[in-house]
């Protein structure tokens, strides 16, 4: 079965990028398949690779990445939420004039369609959010 | 609307301005639009807060977004469903609700209104008919 | 056609768990994942309007949750099934839909 994700919140304040990162391991270790993720509301905050959590604790940015890289993962950043909370790749930061970017690896930005094509082309969508 | 369209149902539960969860919700409606599924908003909890008429927020420095509600009639997004529970329990009725409305292609154009009150076990089955539900 | 509905805040917070559990439909799956596991606890406010609805509809609660906060199983409501993430991924792969209520 084809899962997609919706992540509504940031790292860190809210369990939401937790409990969704749970979810898609326990998709993937049961057989299922993630083609994509999407990043909404400040959860495209969990983009960022400038992030450095305690050594003691869980790296979230990290965790998607890897389990992303291993499976194939679709990582989507939703533009237009990126570009208000200061998410930037480097391509938008050139055209917007900015002097620096944060995207991490495995990550992309892309636009609000991905979202409705994720509903589309899923068996289920499920979001985590607050 | 083609027969393989998906229904998409976007549900509000949160009132505008305290959180951005309205406004980025609507962003999704009027880019889903260009997709062509059959789709409909189900306005229920503090959610019917985002209808209300008489919105003004020169005060809180934000942008006002409620005029853009009225735009959805132009993306062929005419199924607005409010739940009658909801709107009670804020002591509003569907008179303290924008008048919104869609142009019927399949009836000479007539104007008709896009907002439909429903109660909670209508929107009981509206939620439970879909294919897809996006929560905000 | 049957749901799966996720609620993730506590009752004693938002009104989410009360509106959830008013638009299931019996067959549906209410899973309590997040800070929504603390709907389960049993003799609480809320605890009776829970075990109503536990017969027409499938009321579940995610382990793993419940024991971070230490919440022991033993005080969760009758009726309220313990599920881990895979029961999770599986729930949702059984309902046809799956609605956060947020």
């Amino acid at each position: 079965m084809k899962f997609g994700v919706v992540i509504s919140e940031g790292p860190y304040t809210h369990q939401a990028s937790d409990s969704a990162f749970n979810f898609v391991k326990a998709a993937i270790a049961n057989g299922h398949e993630v083609p994509r993720i999407f990043f909404y509301h400040d959860g495209v905050n969990v983009g960022t690779r400038l992030s450095v959590p305690p050594q003691d604790e869980r790296n979230i940015q990290k965790q998607w990445t890897e389990i992303a890289d291993e499976n194939c993962i679709d990582l989507v950043i939703c533009i237009a939420a990126a570009q208000r909370r200061g998410m930037l790749d480097e391509n938008e930061a050139n055209r917007q004039g900015k002097d620096a970017n944060n995207i991490a690896e495995g990550f992309r930005i892309s636009g609000l369609g991905q979202l409705i094509e994720m509903g589309i082309q899923s068996d289920r969508l499920i979001t985590f959010g607050d | 609307m083609e027969n393989d369209a998906k229904r998409f149902l976007y549900v509000n539960r949160k009132a505008p301005y305290g959180t951005i969860y309205a406004l980025e919700s609507l962003e999704v409606v009027l880019i889903g639009a260009a997709f062509e599924q059959n789709v409909s908003l189900a306005f229920l909890d503090d959610g019917v807060f985002q209808l209300t008429k008489g919105q003004d927020t020169q005060g809180i420095g934000v942008k006002n977004f409620s005029p853009t509600y009225r735009a959805l009639g132009d993306y062929d997004v005419n199924k607005l469903y409010v739940e009658k529970e909801s709107l009670e329990e804020r002591g509003l009725s569907v008179d303290d609700l924008q008048e919104i409305t869609y142009e019927d292609e399949d009836d000479d154009w007539e104007e008709k209104p896009s907002i439909n009150i429903v109660s909670r076990s209508e929107m009981a089955d509206i939620m439970a008919n879909q294919d897809v539900v996006l929560s905000f | 056609m049957s749901t799966l509905h996720t609620v993730n805040k506590s009752p004693f917070s938002t009104q989410s768990l009360v509106s959830c559990l008013g638009h299931a439909k019996d067959g549906d799956t209410v899973l309590l994942i997040e800070d929504g596991v603390y709907g389960a606890i049993s003799q609480s406010g809320i605890s009776d309007a829970i075990s109503a609805r536990a017969t027409e509809v499938n009321l579940c609660v995610l382990q793993p949750d419940l024991e971070a906060r230490g919440v022991d199983a033993a005080k969760v409501v009758e009726g309220v099934n313990l599920v881990d993430y895979s029961g999770f991924v599986e729930l949702a792969a059984k309902h046809s839909l799956t609605q956060a209520w947020l």
